[in-house]
């Protein structure tokens, strides 16, 4: 199978052509549009056997995805940032309808200010909403995550949307080479979605998302959307073996990266991860025993797994590209929750936010994370959250701030 | 003139009902009565697509009203569901998937909050999409179930929860937004209002519909005895005095032209207001005559215009 160079927003589209999808309810918005602009095409042109709808916004978008699903079509859509939080509340509808869809979010990081470049504020708000999360590093991983999310979506021991996540611009707009699956090794993975409990037809009816009065009922539907969600540890696992098995391509809960003799280690998620794994060669080559541990699986949780490789290192860094304010970031709370009952747990945890709205990480700045994190190590005191901004950032910043006040004091 | 065709007498109104009893809604609920009497019409095979409101409580589980389907989506996008559903029900047909005979109808129930306000744009969107479906508004003229507050279908010198009145401010200070216009710069190929003491009026609009394609959007007289302080008794008399005084007019947009289907001999409004507590501020301790004017005048004034346009 030759490789083809695409980017990551095409290698989405590519996914949901592949996973023949029967509707896709579409919205603009950056860094997202060239997936619905290629599905768009492909439908206009029949190479795609799916409805292609203009939608008047994510939140109507979301609606009619999840609407069309649970009518019994395969859907697919995307968005980003704005767009996911402005259909949020419909997020948790399609949970609760256990509408296996799947979505593909283009991180971008959340005004205000308003920028157009990545991080994970996005998604990750979107944490609790019953939808499970893959965050994909390569363009690769893009399309092959989307036909995992199918079918893990679609089996009935989950039946709970997907969302697959890509870093806008670092992975949207970037071009590498992604090897294309055939149609046939497709149909093989993926079995057509004929769901039987689905559908509003005239013979059989079904009432869905109504009303409940009373904990007893609410708290019954979430904790079933709970179970479902801890059901696709499983089911993914099994998922990833079929993958394998026809494709090649193996791609578990978390990834780990020259881990085996590594004391301390860094955890970080999606494209991110690439420049990740560059500094820990960076720091192997300087005698540092470091590695890499790259979550891909969010939701459900991965906590064994995470444990698993985290268990008896000196020192463990959490690289969120994320801020929750007034606490730090979001995801090195959920490891350090995992780790409190591991006997054999690091002796320190530190925690680091950096790459906000597309924020670059220079070398130095993965040296800083690895210094401090090894003296963490040494000294059995954690550490953060630390805000990473380095001293170029800072002149560069006061310069911008001398030149915004300027322009205010010619105004008055 | 507006002529009947398949609801001449009311014995023509199917009996089975398809509203099935026993629902959570108020006693007297006039939304109520409007949908009954179109679900006469409409059957069985349908699925009703809800937005938030009053109508949410018609299936709660485990139990629901209908026999056809329901799905509860948000507020603000209920139209965009039943953009879903049709699309869906589309491709499933066009693939073989889904029997052509197991077709429904896709009906969005909204009361006048979500329609004049939060789903707005989702029904421009579905309109100007010509999305093949029905939308029935309830307007009870406030957010009802949430305890009347204030909304954009409230009418002029209303009190609600949120438009409370004194001495010197009478209730709501703004007009009734005009919703049926906003719909016919759409131009779906068919609007009606309805009101539920007119049934053979209602019943003969939703057949109408029935024969285009496209949205068919109705616009339904919720008289309201929590809301607007009656006993619930009187429901069909409030309903009926709506459209006598003129302040409810029955009408339908078909590709955009308008007919008023009745014609009423406008008796003055006092006589509609004086029945409700939302409007008793309008008469006791003192009577705001300005007030009163001030509504029979908009009422004169559409009614000069509407006959004029008709003749």
């Amino acid at each position: 199978m030759d490789s083809q160079m695409m980017t990551g927003n095409l290698a989405a589209a590519w996914g949901a052509r592949l996973a023949d999808v029967d509707y896709i309810p579409a919205f603009p918005i950056t860094p997202q549009t060239e997936i619905v602009e290629t599905l768009a095409t492909w439908c206009e042109r029949g190479e795609l056997a799916a409805r292609f709808v203009s939608m008047d916004s994510e939140h109507s978008m979301m609606t009619a995805a999840g609407a069309a699903e649970v009518t019994g079509a395969r859907v697919f859509t995307a968005t980003s940032s704005q767009g996911l939080l402005h259909a949020f509340e419909v997020l948790y509808s399609i949970s609760g309808w256990r509408a296996p869809l799947v979505l593909v979010n283009v991180s971008r990081a959340l005004a205000a200010p308003i920028t157009l470049e990545s991080d994970h504020n996005d998604v990750l708000a979107a944490r609790d909403a019953g939808f499970l999360q893959i965050h994909a590093e390569t363009c690769q991983e893009v399309l092959d995550s989307i036909l995992m999310a199918y079918r893990i979506a679609e089996d009935e021991r989950v039946m709970l949307p997907v969302i697959v996540n890509l870093d806008g611009f670092t992975l949207s707009f970037t071009r590498e080479p992604v090897t294309v699956p055939d149609p046939d090794s497709v149909r093989r993975f993926l079995p057509p979605f004929r769901p039987f409990h689905l559908g509003f037809t005239a013979s059989s009816p079904h009432a869905l998302g109504v009303a409940v009065i009373g904990g007893t009922t609410y708290a019954y539907f979430r904790h079933q959307v709970h179970l479902a969600s801890r059901n696709a540890l499983e089911v993914h696992r099994e998922t990833a073996e079929s993958f394998h098995a026809l494709f090649g391509r193996r791609y578990d809960l978390v990834e780990g990266y020259r881990l085996d003799d590594a004391e301390d280690v860094l955890v970080m998620t999606n494209a991110g991860a690439s420049t990740g794994k560059a500094a820990v060669d960076a720091a192997r080559a300087r005698g540092k025993r470091v590695g890499l541990l790259r979550l891909r699986v969010i939701r459900p949780w991965p906590a064994d797994a995470i444990r698993q490789a985290l268990r008896g290192r000196r020192a463990v860094a959490v690289l969120d590209q994320n801020l929750a304010p007034g606490q730090g970031g979001i995801l090195y709370q959920e490891v350090a929750a995992c780790l409190y009952h591991e006997t054999a747990r690091p002796r320190a945890l530190c925690s680091f936010v950096g790459g906000l709205g597309g924020q670059q990480l220079s070398d130095g700045a993965f040296q800083a994370v690895f210094e401090q994190t090894a003296e963490a190590g040494i000294s059995g005191t954690g550490r953060g959250p630390v805000l990473l901004y380095s001293a170029e950032e800072h002149r560069e910043m006061t310069q911008l701030q001398m030149v915004a006040a300027g322009s205010v004091r010619r105004e008055m | 003139m507006w002529q009947r065709e398949t609801f001449k007498k009311i014995k023509q109104i199917p009996r089975e009902e398809h509203v099935l009893p026993g629902t959570a809604l108020c006693a007297g609920c006039g939304g109520l009565e409007a949908l009954r009497l179109a679900a006469k019409v409409l059957g069985d095979h349908v699925v009703y697509v809800n937005a938030a409101g009053c109508f949410t409580m018609l299936a709660a589980y485990p139990y629901s009203s209908f026999k056809g389907s329901w799905l509860y989506t948000t507020m603000g996008s209920a139209p965009a569901g039943a953009q879903g559903i049709r699309d869906a029900l589309d491709v499933l047909i066009a693939k073989g998937r889904v029997p052509k005979d197991e077709d429904v109808k896709v009906i969005v129930l909204g009361g006048d909050g979500s329609t004049y306000d939060m789903a707005l744009s989702s029904t421009s969107g579905a309109m100007n999409r010509k999305l093949d479906f029905y939308y029935i508004c309830y307007d009870n003229e406030a957010y009802g179930n949430t305890g009347m507050q204030l909304s954009p279908a409230t009418p002029f010198a209303a009190r609600t929860a949120t438009s409370p009145c004194s001495l010197q401010h009478p209730g709501a200070t703004q007009e009734k937004k005009d919703i049926f216009e906003i719909w016919r710069a759409h131009r779906p190929p068919y609007i009606a209002t309805v009101a539920p003491r007119y049934p053979l009026d209602l019943a003969e609009k939703f057949a109408r519909a029935a024969a285009y394609t496209g949205p068919k959007m109705f616009l339904a007289l919720s008289a309201c005895p929590t809301g607007w302080g009656y006993d619930p008794g009187a429901t069909p008399e409030v309903a009926k005095l709506a459209v006598e005084t003129g302040l409810w007019p029955l009408k339908e947009a078909v590709n955009g032209v308008v007919t008023h289907t009745y014609i009423p001999k406008r008796k003055p409004v006092e006589a509609y207001l004086q029945l409700q507590g939302r409007f008793r501020h309008l008469f006791e301790p003192t009577v705001h005559t300005e007030a009163i004017r001030h509504i029979q005048g908009q009422v004169d004034a559409y009614w000069r215009q509407a006959i004029q346009e008709q003749a």
